[in-house]
């Protein structure tokens, strides 16, 4: 073996915060053991890429961190998500305050069926009270922040249903970074975009990681290169690899990890 | 590094052919330099001229290589250990294309000391002699990187210093001559040159055998040692 030392990588940044902490977790689709002690930090302002073949668990994993599961009773979660030292998983937990803080946006648009205005305004009335004056900063903020605004701003009362697909995911993310989330989680928010609009979400998840912890599930392996600052790779419910993206994608660990970088999986 | 097939095979296709085709190369080059060696030593005219006239071949690889390097690029995206080959190989072909440059030198430079009608060639076995050394530094570092053997490539870069030290012997050697009979500062000259170009080999062999470091292991050695002993001084 030589003997030279390794370069890290991670001394051109500052050591990362924990945001969010994910230890010794399980979760199981009735006996099926989806997720295999999972143990995994989040760093606060950082985009984390889950990346793996289909059935490895990621999108599973990303549901948990909002307790999306817990809408169905045969799926079961142990262990700890740790945010702000208190586990997500306890019973006494208000979801609904979690999903404020913990935001996401799905595979397919998702618009509510009403105004582009309402669209945003609607979350955001569940949590907050505030005049229309101060409502309509924060309809403008959130579609400034979504990189939609000059699009849609002469017709905020027109249905959302109305824009694109590429719009639509705009809406959504300005829809979920509306309530001024800590966490946004984005489950392979590009895979129904064309190649344009899917840049443009990229460069707005570059954009909005300044100011949110993005964690996003991703089939598109070029794609968590270019947007994540860390990656972690799954295969079989278990975390295989989970390092700063530079290192997963020029020198992984794991062959298992080069493997499926390098299209020698399967 | 993986050994198993990519799913696509088409790009391990693709791959194979760069390699091939750098081995290929470098087996020219090297075929280049030894010839190069022998016209110097012996005067042989064929000799010279078969590596003046195979020069541009070796310029048409490091061409085609960055070619297909750049298409694998395009549409391949390689990642891990093959983007280190890629990238590692990238850069080897550059230095086995100035090898080559060496050895049109090392033709040259014989070519015009012959043309002169010298009879005595100052340190002529001394010269040769470093020159098989650099030539077997090629040869075995074209064979790590065909086997992919870092520890291997480890001992070629330890290698260089020798072929260092025995340049500067002989240009001690030479300027002695110089200073005892100016009637030789031409040919000794002329010597001088070659005996850098095949210093220059060295190099270009241990930059190449970082290369194969890096891309076996990922680690970058390139500049890690202290500089060679001839530079100190000199800065």
């Amino acid at each position: 073996m030589a003997n030279f030392t390794l370069q890290e990588t991670s001394e051109k940044t500052p050591p990362p915060v924990t945001q969010l902490s994910i230890r010794n977790f399980n979760f199981y689709y009735g006996k099926f053991q989806a997720l295999k002690n999972i143990n995994l930090d989040v760093y606060k302002n950082c985009v984390t890429a889950f990346i793996g073949p289909s059935g490895c668990g990621k999108s599973t994993l990303l549901r948990t961190l909002n307790r999306m599961y817990s809408l169905y009773p045969e799926q079961r979660a142990e262990g700890e998500l740790l945010l702000d030292g208190k586990n997500l998983l306890d019973r006494d937990l208000d979801v609904n305050e979690l999903r404020a803080r913990i935001g996401m946006v799905f595979q397919k648009p998702t618009p509510f069926p009403m105004s582009i205005y309402d669209n945003i305004a609607f979350g955001v009335r569940l949590h907050e009270r505030m005049s229309r004056g101060q409502m309509d900063e924060r309809v403008e903020w959130a579609l400034q922040r979504a990189a939609l605004w000059d699009e849609v701003k002469d017709k905020l009362g027109q249905s959302g249903m109305s824009l694109s697909g590429g719009q639509q995911q705009r809406l959504c993310i300005a829809r979920g970074i509306a309530v001024k989330p800590e966490i946004l989680l984005l489950d392979e928010p590009t895979s129904a975009l064309d190649p344009i609009s899917t840049l443009r979400i990229e460069e707005l998840i570059h954009d909005l990681k300044k100011d949110f912890t993005i964690v996003i599930v991703t089939h598109n392996m070029q794609q968590a290169a270019r947007v994540s600052d860390y990656t972690a790779y799954m295969y079989l419910g278990e975390l295989i690899e989970f390092d700063q993206t530079d290192t997963i994608f020029i020198k992984p660990g794991r062959k298992e990890t080069e493997d499926y970088i390098t299209g020698r999986f399967g | 590094m993986s050994n198993s097939e990519h799913t696509s095979k088409q790009f391990d296709a693709d791959l194979e052919d760069i390699r091939s085709r750098v081995l290929q190369m470098g087996g020219l080059v090297e075929a280049q330099l030894m010839a190069a060696i022998e016209g110097f030593s012996s005067g042989g005219e064929a000799v010279i001229d078969q590596v003046l006239t195979a020069e541009p071949r070796v310029n048409s690889y490091e061409k085609e290589i960055d070619d297909a390097i750049v298409h694998v690029v395009a549409r391949r995206q390689p990642a891990a250990s093959d983007l280190r080959l890629i990238m590692g190989v990238s850069k080897i072909v550059t230095d086995l294309e100035r090898i080559g440059d060496e050895a049109e030198k090392i033709a040259r430079m014989a070519r015009q000391i012959y043309a002169r009608g010298a009879l005595t060639i100052p340190r002529s076995i001394d010269v040769r002699q470093t020159g098989n050394k650099a030539a077997m530094m090629l040869r075995r570092v074209l064979d790590a990187m065909a086997r992919l053997d870092a520890g291997e490539a480890e001992k070629i870069i330890a290698e260089d210093k020798l072929i260092d030290t025995e340049f500067r012997g002989i240009m001690r050697q030479l300027i002695t001559y110089m200073m005892e009979d100016p009637r030789t500062i031409t040919t000794a000259l002329d010597i001088v040159w070659i005996a850098k170009a095949i210093e220059r080999v060295g190099d270009h062999a241990k930059n190449i055998a970082e290369q194969v470091i890096y891309i076996v292991h990922g680690t970058d050695v390139r500049h890690t040692a202290a500089p060679p002993a001839a530079l100190q001084g000199n800065a």
